[in-house]
């Protein structure tokens, strides 16, 4: 699976319209979207706060957005960028790869919700590769 | 056997209430054949499917996604039993149609993610779970009868 020129615009272009968005997107929709709908992600984080409006769990959206942010500015070098990243997961989190596309679904929703207009079927096929695109180098040194 | 609670029935009905199933159903469709090219392969017959424009506009997409997912909306009146309500359906989806049931679950989440487009805000965290629960309730129940 590829990246296409035109991928790479969708991306980068909805992206840029979020603009300072992305960490509250992150934690507000994204941990509550994701921990709600698919409880079993909670497992990864028995010590966090997940009460409702929890600092940490929008701490840490944020800094998944940030991460995001970074993917979209080096779309042509994804395992580079991420690198840092792929270690972490692989050796010290180990999140089971089926939680990737649980957060990178919920990621859709949040931004389907806040930007509509924006999303149309083309973007929201860019998008969902894009994710796996970085879902897929976030697992790359599992084994 | 799945159990929806009062508030989460209330969150289902209370959106369905509202969404245009002729219209939804298309869009549904539609996004799953862009999104997830490889699912065309059941369509064969449909015409032209050879870019996002033509797969939206295309009338068989639009005719069929209306179909699946008024069938949706019939589940949503039997929630409590999916399994029987589509009983028959998942028979037909394994012996006549071959679709490997993982379709079901990518047709359920852009279902989800359609309805979060239309209703932004209304869409919580909350009604999204309800609604969670349901695609892969009937995304299980149009796989139980597979042999």
């Amino acid at each position: 699976m590829v990246l296409s020129p035109a991928d790479k615009t969708n991306v980068k272009s909805t992206w840029g319209k979020i603009g300072g968005h992305a960490g509250e997107y992150g934690g507000e929709a994204l941990e509550s979207r994701t921990f709600a709908s698919f409880p079993t992600t909670k497992t990864y984080f028995p010590h966090f706060d997940l009460s409702h409006g929890s600092a940490q769990v929008k701490a840490h959206g944020k800094k998944v957005a940030d991460a995001l942010t970074n993917a979209v500015a080096h779309m042509d070098d994804l395992p580079g960028a991420l690198s840092a990243l792929s270690d972490l997961h692989a050796y010290k989190l180990r999140v089971d790869p089926v939680n990737f596309k649980l957060l990178s679904h919920c990621l859709l929703v949040t931004l389907a919700c806040h930007h509509p207009a924006e999303f149309t079927p083309a973007v929201h096929a860019s998008l969902d590769k894009f994710f796996s695109a970085v879902s897929t180098v976030l697992t790359s040194k599992y084994r | 056997m799945v159990h929806f609670s009062a508030e989460e029935k209330a969150a289902i009905t209370g959106l369905w209430g509202k969404v245009h199933v002729e219209e939804a159903g298309g869009e549904a469709l539609g996004r799953l054949l862009v999104v997830y090219p490889w699912t065309q392969r059941f369509f064969d017959n449909f015409g032209n499917l050879s870019s996002a424009s033509a797969i939206m506009g295309n009338p068989k997409v639009k005719a069929h996604g209306k179909k699946v997912l008024t069938s949706f909306g019939e589940a949503i009146k039997n929630m409590d039993n999916l399994k029987g309500s589509f009983a028959k359906l998942s028979e037909l989806h394994c012996d006549k149609l071959h679709v490997d049931p993982e379709n079901f679950r990518l047709l359920g989440n852009v279902l989800v993610i359609i309805l979060a487009s239309h209703f932004g805000k209304e869409f919580t965290p909350e009604v999204q779970a309800a609604w969670q629960k349901l695609v892969a309730g009937v995304a299980t129940a149009l796989a139980h009868k597979y042999h």
